[in-house]
């Protein structure tokens, strides 16, 4: 049976294309201004690239922020049930997953299952997440997956946490002479630090998986997982976790 | 409806500010409650009392008053002994204070960082938005929370305002301060009415306010069954009512739905499909018109089947105990009812946790939602031991920190039907 997921999040959408359990195909594009639309046009990438006709596909579940704008669907599942899924399907015996998404970040219990048993999400305000990075790391004049490329450096001590306030904070840092380097590890600290503070009242396991765009940093992944005192794995793509997991659901 | 324009403006209501507010309630009000499929008949009548929520009751209250002697008491709290003013022939009645509408204007006066229920229910008198502040002879406050108890002072700037102490334990010294404060309030209702509160009367007083919790309780049991017969948000709307329909008509038209419902019951009807997630919620109270969380909840595919909330069965579970016949004794029962809720503003308050667990039984839940308003400590501080003793009986919980506004109701949306996603 072939499935698809597709994932509309506030950034990026993407989409996923499955036969029984192997990916057949894939798409990342970014949301725009018409969340509709971009599930139509990444649906339509993956399903390009799979080289499969919309017609052969069984089942169509969407998720993300987005879900509730698309007409082409099945069923609507949350993310955070499909982040649950899509990172079983690499990491089975992990029994957390940490996504860092556009908007919001989820801290998710699972069983081997991909099942949830419990989670977290942060609350009203976008602090600590994939937005907040991305606004800050621009005010620096750099893109996020430049951040990797910089010399390591000690820390800068970010105190906003809110996304428009740290902003200035960065600039006026960058003012008075902080290195680049310098700020940039802060406000990764300052995020790793955050999801920390959420995961406090959760007894955690020792294995994560860490899913969403951000969990590319290589700088990130190391600061989380000190913070978390547990060993991070990121699936190949953790942008997708959340369409695979749609795509395996409707699987089921 | 009747025209109340002129009954508002002689009370002294910001008509401009009334009009602004009232305006979007029938219309969402239709989208909430009429438009929910088989809904029962005796919901007429509680859409014929919020389609009049400003109007006919506030004249029946105003008509009362020709009679001096009879008192329209404002209260905020379960635990304000409302039997001493049904025994001087008045009426006490609830507070709006459950709106967005109105919290600006109550950070007029109080500051950001408060609990929306204190910020909105000042916020309704300042703006001068809530007819029934203005046909309340006074408000009655209670020291529940440190927010309530120095936002009282600021409220007696705007309206007369008596305070009861409520003792933050239970020990004996705390059950005489209590007593002392019920005796203290009524001399202030005999004072205020110029007569004297007879047994006979309490009697009657306390017959009338437990009849009403009966009732509740009645339909609370109907919420037990599954298929359940009644929504969530109906139930909880007629609880919200409670506070401020008159007694003896709201349990007569209450006791007629019940009887509806219970056939319903015996015809194994719902308005939820069987197996539906059960849902709990547990935590501050919902006062008109806050029916967010329901309406997420119930949207999403789950029903709500118990409150546990000073708007659900802390206002109902306590009866006041009708066998003594001498005053004393009458206001020794009376006194106790306060005591024997498990309001999180006492210490220890481990009897509340009893009851999630007991409720959670008796309601056949699938997930609890602990509901706690922004800045509340009090309820946001016991979620720990709420939280662990629901995982040890593993129940699933989600905490929710909201307040009355729309802000979150996207993200609050993803994060119920994600919980019921976990209960499936």
């Amino acid at each position: 049976m072939i499935t698809a997921g597709v994932d509309v999040g506030s950034t990026a959408a993407k989409a996923v294309i499955l036969k029984e359990r192997e990916i057949l195909g894939w798409a990342i594009i970014p949301t725009g201004w018409s969340p509709r639309d971009a599930g139509k046009r990444v649906l339509n990438q993956a399903l390009t690239m799979a080289n499969v006709d919309v017609g052969g596909v069984e089942r169509i579940i969407g998720t993300g922020y987005g879900r509730v704008a698309l007409d082409f669907l099945d069923r609507a599942v949350t993310e955070i049930t499909c982040h649950a899924r899509g990172a079983n399907y690499y990491y089975p015996e992990h029994g957390l997953v940490i996504d860092i998404g556009g908007q919001d970040s989820k801290i998710i219990k699972v069983n081997n299952q991909g099942k949830v048993l419990n989670f977290l999400m942060n609350d009203k305000c976008a602090a600590g997440t994939g937005r907040f990075l991305q606004v800050t790391i621009n005010s620096l004049g750099l893109e996020l997956d430049e951040v990797d490329s910089l010399p390591p450096a000690e820390p800068a001590t970010i105190n906003s946490m809110c996304t428009v306030f740290a902003e200035s904070e960065v600039i006026s840092m960058l003012a008075s002479g902080t290195p680049k380097e310098s700020i940039v590890t802060g406000l990764f600290h300052s995020i790793a630090k955050r999801i920390a503070t959420m995961a406090g009242s959760m007894e955690l396991p020792g294995n994560a998986t860490f899913t969403g765009g951000v969990a590319q940093s290589i700088l990130l992944r190391q600061m989380l997982a000190q913070e978390l005192e547990a060993n991070l794995a990121v699936p190949p793509n953790p942008q997708l976790m959340g369409a695979l997991g749609a795509a395996l659901i409707a699987q089921d | 409806m009747s025209d109340y324009r002129k009954m508002w403006q002689d009370l002294g209501v910001n008509l401009e500010k009334h009009d602004e507010f009232l305006a979007p309630v029938p219309s969402l009000y239709g989208d909430l409650f009429v438009s929910q499929q088989n809904r029962p008949e005796g919901m007429k009548y509680f859409d014929f009392v919020m389609s009049e929520v400003h109007g006919l009751r506030v004249k029946e209250l105003l008509d009362m008053k020709d009679d001096p002697s009879k008192k329209v008491v404002g209260a905020f709290c379960v635990f304000v002994p409302e039997e001493l003013v049904l025994a001087t022939g008045g009426a006490c009645i609830g507070l709006c204070g459950g709106a967005q509408y109105s919290v600006p204007i109550g950070e007029k006066v109080l500051p950001r960082a408060m609990c929306p229920l204190i910020k909105s229910s000042l916020g309704f008198k300042v703006g001068g938005v809530c007819p029934y502040f203005e046909v309340a002879d006074f408000v009655v406050g209670e020291t529940t929370c440190d927010g309530k108890k120095k936002a009282y002072e600021v409220l007696n700037e705007y309206h007369p305002t008596y305070v009861m102490e409520l003792p933050q334990k239970r020990d004996q010294a705390d059950k005489e301060l209590w007593l002392k404060e019920v005796y203290a309030f009524k001399d202030k209702m005999e004072a205020e009415a110029g007569k004297t509160i007879t047994a006979e009367k309490l009697t009657a007083a306390v017959k009338l306010a437990n009849d009403r919790r009966r009732v509740l309780q009645r339909l609370y049991d109907a919420r037990k069954v599954d298929p359940v017969p009644i929504s969530g948000k109906d139930a909880a709307l007629i609880t919200q009512l409670a506070f401020f329909d008159d007694p003896a008509r709201f349990t007569e038209k209450t006791t007629a739905l019940c009887a509806e419902l219970e056939q319903r019951i015996e015809k194994g009807e719902g308005v939820f499909p069987k197996g539906a997630p059960r849902i709990l919620i547990t935590g501050t109270p919902m006062p008109l018109p806050s029916w967010k969380m329901h309406n997420i909840i119930e949207s999403s595919g789950g029903v709500v089947v118990c409150e546990e909330s000073c708007t659900g069965t802390r206002y109902f579970e306590t009866l006041v105990d009708e066998t003594p016949t001498t005053l004393p004794e009458q206001m020794e029962a009376l006194s106790q009812r306060a005591l024997n809720i498990n309001c999180a503003c006492y210490t220890p308050n481990t009897g509340r946790i009893d009851d999630i667990l007991r409720m959670v039984k008796e309601y056949n839940v699938d997930g609890v939602v602990y509901y706690s308003l922004q800045f509340c400590h009090t309820y946001g501080i016991e979620y720990r031991a709420a939280e662990k003793a629901l995982q040890q009986a593993g129940v699933p919980v989600i905490r929710i920190e909201t307040d009355y506004s729309d802000e979150d109701s996207g993200q609050l949306q993803t994060r119920i039907q994600a919980f019921l996603e976990m209960l499936k």
